[in-house]
């Protein structure tokens, strides 16, 4: 990072038609990028292969709360009706897989869902209240109708003319510089 | 149909012979409606002056509401006398009650779980106020539970606390399964409904005028900016919160039906109550959605959004479901004939000639009759027909849990012991209070949150399409 970038977030520029910046993201991707974004009003069908993203973490978190939550609904019932307090019901043995099945599978989802809930808090950075780009004025329109991709400047590839003018030769409309 | 008229070498030589039929989808939205006309629709209605016609049925709502409140407060000033439970009914209009809201806010995680992973688009229009109204619906259910206990100062015995004593519950009763079940269901809910609000609220905090509007709808959105790499976890999170809601809400329906299934009574000891238990409240549930949106479709003119195929496809569900249900009902008849055992013949046999066979007959003329006229395109496109049935199958599955749950407990194996159960003008109340209740929290989520989901809706229009020419 040079210096004039110092205090520059990125370049930003806007498209108004999804194919548009659909292929736009497909040449940034191939031009090597990787601190860049394509900001929606919603998800675009197979924009994770035109920008070559990863798949989702989520998942991870997802498969950990549901373990979590089978185990602690399996200890739960174990502890509570078996070993601190034992309970003689029906002459059945005091604790089986069975008999609080309904209770460990709600858990296990209970804990699955808050994996994934929180997942997406967390490998989406969220809650971010002060972000450079709320002080873009085209920043409004991108939950309404506008189609825009940040180049950033911690991208090794960033150099301020030339990044504007790649981001002109993919057909972007309004280019503006974000200040940090 | 591009293939059928295609000349590629692997094309089938049969398509020379024949024409296939052009069987074009439907269009989810009308007019072709770009996406900021999506924007200004849905976002008007939070940020236009509080209509008339809101402040009116808000009040009366919160009137209405009022019944309930004052009659769970005599309820537990008094005792649970004040209620029509006695011998041999212990289980009377709350348990009713409690199945009937239970049931209703299934429809809305079949429309944003179930079809979500089955790929049907158009649920998309009506996916956001079919989840507040699962929501709702579960709050007014959850109050009965909590008062049947009797001494509600005592309902934390439910959750796994020890009490004085240091007993805990007892996890081999349906009834602790059924605090798990709906604690669950309204959690996993509640936390799917707002993960999916989070770009909308984006989109109302970004037109927000005055700063209380920014800083609530900001703190609601959580800082959201709509880039790839957030959307990207977002809609895995979203398609996983799918996944987990589809078995669990069939799950609470099969563990509300174990309530009455464990027991031994005649009438309640069968193995068909939980799919037909989910069966009948995904039927009531999409009744009470339509029942709530074809007016809110005319107030806020949404016919392009919400557009006559939607309306199908729902009559349509309800026709199904209400067909399997009264495909239970004729099982539940074979299956006590065939079960060779005299008080479970008994049981089927008086709920359709005994004391209670008006319930009976009202549960079969609203829940198998009616709904059989949504087999007629006429019947659909009339929006106050199709309303005024979807009423009838409220009534209707109402009366199904009435039916289920009275006629079994006030004639069971000794005549010494029968009963006719009647509600108190206490019971009526409550329960007649919650719809004031759901209509109150309604409104507000009317008035403001996003009542369609706007990026999900945009996603759905040919425009959203990248290959698209």
């Amino acid at each position: 990072m040079n210096e004039r970038n110092e205090r520059i977030h990125g370049v930003a520029c806007t498209f108004r038609q999804v194919s548009d910046v659909f292929h736009a993201a497909e040449q940034v991707r191939d031009a090597g990028w990787k601190n860049w974004d394509v900001h929606t009003p919603f998800p675009i069908h197979g924009m994770d292969q035109a920008m070559g993203l990863p798949r989702s973490p989520v998942p991870r978190l997802t498969l950990l709360g549901g373990i979590t939550g089978f185990i602690t609904g399996c200890l739960l019932t174990w502890y509570m009706n078996s070993y601190d307090y034992p309970l003689i019901v029906g002459g059945k043995p005091y604790w089986s897989v069975i008999f609080p099945f309904p209770v460990i599978y709600e858990c296990t989802i209970l804990f699955a869902a808050f994996g994934t809930f929180f997942g997406q808090f967390i490998f989406n950075r969220l809650p971010h209240h002060h972000h450079p780009l709320f002080d873009l004025p085209q920043f409004s329109r991108i939950s309404d109708d506008t189609f825009m991709i940040v180049l950033e400047a911690r991208d090794p590839q960033f150099h301020l003319d030339e990044s504007r003018n790649f981001l002109l030769s993919l057909g972007g409309q309004e280019i503006t510089v974000i200040r940090d | 149909m591009a293939n059928a008229h295609d000349s590629s070498p692997e094309r089938p030589a049969i398509l020379d012979r024949v024409r296939p039929a052009e069987l074009p989808r439907s269009p989810l939205i009308l007019n072709n409606r770009g996406f900021h006309w999506i924007t200004d629709k849905v976002c008007a209605i939070v940020e236009e002056p509080t209509p008339l016609w809101w402040k009116v049925t808000f009040a009366a709502a919160l009137f209405i509401a009022s019944f309930t409140f004052v009659g769970l407060g005599y309820l537990v000033s008094t005792g649970t006398g004040a209620w029509g439970l006695r011998s041999p009914v212990g289980w009377g209009w709350a348990i009713v009650n409690f199945v009937f809201w239970v049931g209703i806010g299934h429809a809305g995680t079949l429309i944003s779980a179930i079809l979500c992973l089955l790929r049907q688009k158009w649920r998309t229009s009506i996916n956001r106020a079919a989840e507040a109204m699962t929501i709702f619906a579960v709050c007014c259910a959850g109050l009965f539970p909590l008062f049947h206990v009797g001494r509600v100062w005592f309902a934390w015995w439910l959750f796994p606390i020890p009490n004085q004593n240091g007993i805990w519950p007892q996890f081999r009763s349906p009834l602790e399964w059924d605090v798990f079940a709906v604690s669950t269901y309204f959690t996993v809910s509640t936390l799917f409904w707002y993960m999916g609000m989070i770009p909308d609220l984006g989109t109302i905090r970004d037109r927000a005028t005055t700063w209380w509007r920014k800083a609530f709808y900001s703190l609601l959105a959580m800082g959201w900016r709509g880039g790839n790499r957030q959307w990207s976890n977002f809609e895995m999170a979203y398609l996983l919160l799918a996944g987990l809601s589809t078995p669990l809400v069939l799950s609470v329906h099969t563990i509300v039906s174990f309530d009455f299934a464990v027991s031994n009574v005649p009438g309640w000891h069968t193995t068909i109550f939980p799919p037909y238990f989910v069966a009948g409240a995904i039927f009531s549930g999409f009744a009470m959605v339509l029942t709530l949106m074809l007016p809110l479709r005319a107030i806020y003119r949404l016919h392009d959004v919400i557009n006559q195929y939607h309306i199908d496809n729902m009559c349509k569900i309800i026709l199904a479901t209400g067909t399997m249900v009264g495909y239970a009902y004729a099982t539940e008849f074979f299956i006590a004939a065939y079960s060779g055992n005299s008080f479970e013949k008994f049981a089927f046999v008086n709920r359709a000639f005994g004391q209670y066979a008006w319930a009976y007959w009202i549960m079969v003329s609203c829940n198998v009759i009616t709904p059989q006229l949504f087999w007629f395109k006429k019947v659909r496109e009339n929006h106050s027909l199709v309303w005024i049935i979807c009423l009838f199958v409220n009534v209707g599955m109402w009366f199904e849990r009435f039916v289920i749950t009275i006629t079994s407990l006030a004639n069971d194996y000794l005549p010494s012991s029968w009963g006719y159960y009647s509600p108190t003008i206490v019971d009526i109340f409550t329960f007649f209070g919650t719809f004031g209740f759901f209509s109150v929290l309604f409104l507000l989520f009317v008035r403001f949150l996003p009542l369609l989901p706007m990026a999900e809706v945009k996603m759905v229009t040919p425009q959203a399409d990248p290959h698209a020419h």
